[in-house]
């Protein structure tokens, strides 16, 4: 990213696991990933209205579609907040598609702010 | 660029986890073709959605994709109840999905919108009592 205002919220997966004191379930060899903006809903079509490269998708739900959702959306990385658990077939469609699951004790709201705060804004441009 | 490629998919409908399998295929086969990232991932929000809603409220039905150098068109076809209100359907925020969907993270009101939103062109046709067709385009 060469736009010099947009450096600064670059944020890496390994920098967002210790923000949220976050597990990882799946894409341990992704950590050195990119993102430059959140989303923060349990509502996926909410999430499908907006399109960003980079993105990452904090969420409560646990289901597949969760996964197929950031699948269409190009999004390499969902952190589930309030330390749900998602079940192996989520996790097993993560991994085949390439994408990231974290899991974090902390609330949605507790989770936004922390990575907020830390310079991980979202991006409110809508298509 | 190939030439003409059609594909056909069934859309099973008794299986919401399942929902967004064409989708993803379909995605896999235009990124392999090497359509422009930004379109494919147009069409493949665009048709997930649709997806979703053949499975939510039609019990499933039948996707044609045709696929040409400048031009992906996806129709997808089911024998559901049809729409009642094709106008309501289109504003955002409207939704007839029941409890355990929007438990899901659907039925919020954004599918037919979102679709709209991410094609170049949106054609519904709808008869109560017997399905609705609806066809997506897009450039490429």
């Amino acid at each position: 990213m060469s736009v010099g205002d947009r450096t600064e919220k670059i944020m890496k997966l390994s920098k967002i696991k210790e923000i949220l004191d976050a597990e990882v379930l799946t894409g341990a060899d992704m950590l050195e990933t990119d993102v430059d903006s959140a989303f923060g809903s349990d509502l996926m079509s909410d999430v499908l209205a907006f399109v960003n490269d980079r993105v990452l998708l904090l969420t409560g739900l646990v289901n597949p579609q969760v996964v197929r959702t950031a699948e269409m959306m190009d999004i390499s990385a969902i952190v589930f907040v309030r330390g749900k658990q998602p079940d192996e077939n989520v996790i097993a469609l993560a991994e085949a598609k390439g994408i990231a699951i974290l899991t974090t004790a902390h609330t949605m709201y507790v989770a936004c702010g922390r990575l907020y705060n830390e310079g991980l804004t979202g991006d409110e441009k809508e298509v | 660029m190939a030439e003409l490629m059609k594909l056909h998919y069934e859309v099973n409908g008794d299986d919401f986890t399942r929902a967004g399998e064409t989708s993803s295929k379909v995605k896999k086969t235009l990124n392999q073709l090497g359509f422009n990232p930004e379109v494919v991932r147009k069409v493949a929000i665009a048709m997930y959605e649709g997806e979703i809603n053949m499975v939510i409220h039609a019990d499933g039905g039948e996707i044609d994709v045709a696929i040409a150098p400048e031009k992906i068109t996806v129709v997808m076809k089911d024998v559901g109840p049809g729409i009642p209100d094709l106008d309501m359907a289109m504003t955002e925020g409207f939704s007839t999905a029941d409890h355990s969907v929007r438990e899901l993270g659907f039925g919020a009101g954004m599918g037919l919108p979102n679709m709209k939103k991410y094609s170049d062109g949106l054609n519904i046709e709808t008869e109560l009592g017997k399905g609705t067709t609806v066809t997506l385009e897009f450039n490429a």
